[in-house]
């Protein structure tokens, strides 16, 4: 159920919140402290797995006071870094991630580390050993994932923006099953040092806020080159919040029929029809795109993921940290019954496949073939930026799904993904936004640029926020 | 079941990761539907095509050969699970 219009600066967005603070109708200390009550008061939720105790740092910096929340993925110095996973129950990060850095450098308080699928495997928030996140416009329903818990903290108002990370629509998805926006910057242009790896050539730390501006605010402060990151692209940053005012004169959006295609919800694709229809009355120009190799995207992300994901979750090993089994018998005994016992089902699956595919006698049939696949999907979309300026069509293909529904299939699980994958096998910059509802629950309209056009992306979708106020719309929370 | 026994034992030891007798023929089922998934790509049109490693056209970056980190070791032998006089402590592999 929609609730009714508020004025608490948590309830309108990053934005408000800091011009409250600047004006003095709220303060630092005041505003965290609500944010930590509200994160609190959500429990029945789970978007938390903990609540962190940073120290208040009192309006200094672009985000000097300002609550946020992160992915329980990302590294903080001395809070618990879980990976919603049993291997990684009890590990406490020894160092800070860079976005956590440049965040608390901006004078921003971490308030909580939020629920995900264990190690950002999955796409329902279903998949964590700290227990399922409920979507909070429907809480038999699930709330997307794999940043469930960054998108319910936002969702919700505990937070005016939260980290997330984007493997395959990572941030987009629960974005658009629970009304928010959700940001993945251009691969590169946000550091990856100290996000937990899962597969290192599409992960991307992401942001999850109310609006394009809130995200526009936040990727300021954390895109830049990182030297402690070897793929931290070396250009400098756009000052996305000045790209905002910009008019965007003669936008032309490419729309795919395969992407408003098989699998994707008629009423999904009609909500996202209706709000490509108000960006054609502002004066933008729809032009029909074709990607005959779209339906290659999820076998050939679902091949080389799975193949990262092995290699990178090699390390945990019982040994130097995380879960260890009793009494080990050997050394092979306890790397075998550790991992066995410290990852889930999905986790397992994942680094099984990617083992196989990677396999003496299989690595040209799978492997290689997959980032073949991946260059043609990439080229293609490239190619068609030639034409449009942005690609849009709907975020996932259904609005939330019941809780239970998809977990037991991995198929269906991964099918949810078939919009967002192509943005991470090409490495480009896409947003989901709030485009409207069906049936009660929230559509996300995603929305997908040329590498290292974030702040173009960003201010396209400003543009359809201010002509629109889908992404004003909350859930109605107990508090 | 294509994914037979004996190729999930394989793959099990590969991957490190303990798979009880019981679990084999379940976890196989599994993993061929899973690579039925991938049967598409085998018809894509990709000859002539160069393997996508990465998104970016990186160059591994290089350093100046000096040392750049502190000592942490204290650090993190604390994260381990088990540790004695400053080493990493594993079953013995040595009879």
């Amino acid at each position: 159920m929609i609730a009714p219009p508020s004025d608490h600066p948590l309830d309108l967005g990053l934005a408000a919140c800091l011009k409250a603070l600047v004006s003095g109708a709220i303060d630092a200390g005041t505003l965290i402290a609500e944010s930590r009550r509200r994160a609190a008061a959500g429990a029945d939720l789970n978007a938390y797995i903990s609540l962190a105790d940073d120290v208040p740092t009192q309006g200094q910096g672009a985000l000097g006071g300002i609550p946020y929340a992160a992915k329980d993925n990302f590294c903080a110095i001395g809070t618990r870094t879980t990976c919603a996973s049993r291997m990684l129950a009890d590990f406490v990060a020894p160092y800070d991630a860079t976005v956590i850095e440049r965040l608390r450098g901006a004078g921003a308080t971490l308030v909580g580390k939020t629920n995900l699928d264990e190690f950002a495997m999955g796409s329902s928030s279903e998949l964590s050993a700290f227990g399922i996140v409920r979507n909070p416009w429907d809480r038999e329903r699930v709330p997307g994932g794999s940043s469930g818990g960054s998108a319910v903290a936002v969702a919700a108002g505990s937070v005016p923006f939260a980290l997330g990370s984007d493997t395959g629509g990572s941030v987009r998805q629960p974005a658009s099953f629970c009304g928010v926006t959700g940001f993945k910057p251009t691969y590169g242009r946000v550091s990856r040092h100290g996000l937990v790896a899962y597969a290192s050539s599409f992960d991307c730390p992401g942001i999850v806020a109310r609006s394009a501006e809130d995200c526009a605010i936040v990727l300021d402060v954390l895109a830049g080159h990182d030297p402690r990151d070897a793929t931290s692209a070396h250009r400098a940053a756009d000052h996305c919040v000045d790209a905002l005012a910009q008019p965007l004169k003669g936008l032309r959006i490419g729309v795919p029929s395969a992407y408003f295609g098989a699998g994707v919800d008629a009423e999904v694709a009609a909500v996202v029809d209706q709000a490509l229809a108000a960006y054609q009355r502002d004066g933008a120009t729809l032009v029909p795109v074709d990607l005959p190799n779209a339906a290659l995207a999820i076998p050939a992300y679902y091949v080389i993921a799975p193949a990262e994901a092995s290699s990178n979750l090699s390390r945990f090993d019982g040994v130097r940290y995380g879960h260890r089994c009793d009494r080990p018998t050997s050394l092979d005994d306890l790397y075998a019954r550790s991992r066995a016992e410290g990852f889930g089902a999905e986790v397992q699956r994942r680094i099984f496949i990617g083992t196989y595919v990677l396999s003496a006698g299989y690595y040209d049939a799978y492997y290689r073939r997959a980032q073949q696949v991946r260059r043609l999907v990439a080229d293609e979309i490239n190619s068609a930026f030639r034409e449009v300026d942005i690609i849009a069509g709907p975020t996932a293909p259904t609005v939330a799904f019941r809780i239970g529904e998809k977990c037991s299939d991995p198929l269906q699980l991964y099918a949810a993904d078939i919009n967002t994958v192509a943005a991470n096998l090409a490495g480009i910059p896409a947003i989901s936004i709030p485009a409207g509802f069906h049936e009660g629950l929230p559509v996300g309209m995603q929305l997908m640029a040329p590498a290292f056009r974030d702040a173009a992306l960003l201010a396209a979708a400003h543009r359809f926020q201010q002509i629109t106020d889908w992404h004003r719309q909350r859930p109605e929370v107990v508090r | 079941m294509a994914f037979d026994a004996n190729q999930m034992k394989r793959v099990a030891r590969l991957a490190r990761l303990r798979v009880d007798d019981e679990q084999l023929a379940a976890r196989g089922a599994d993993v061929d539907r899973i690579l039925g998934l991938f049967a598409g790509l085998a018809d894509a049109p990709v000859d002539g095509v160069q393997p996508m490693a990465h998104p970016l056209d990186i160059n591994a970056e290089l350093r100046a050969d000096v040392v750049s980190e502190v000592d942490q070791s204290a650090v993190l032998l604390a994260l381990a699970p088990d540790a004695q006089a400053d080493l990493y402590c594993v079953p013995r592999v040595i009879e």
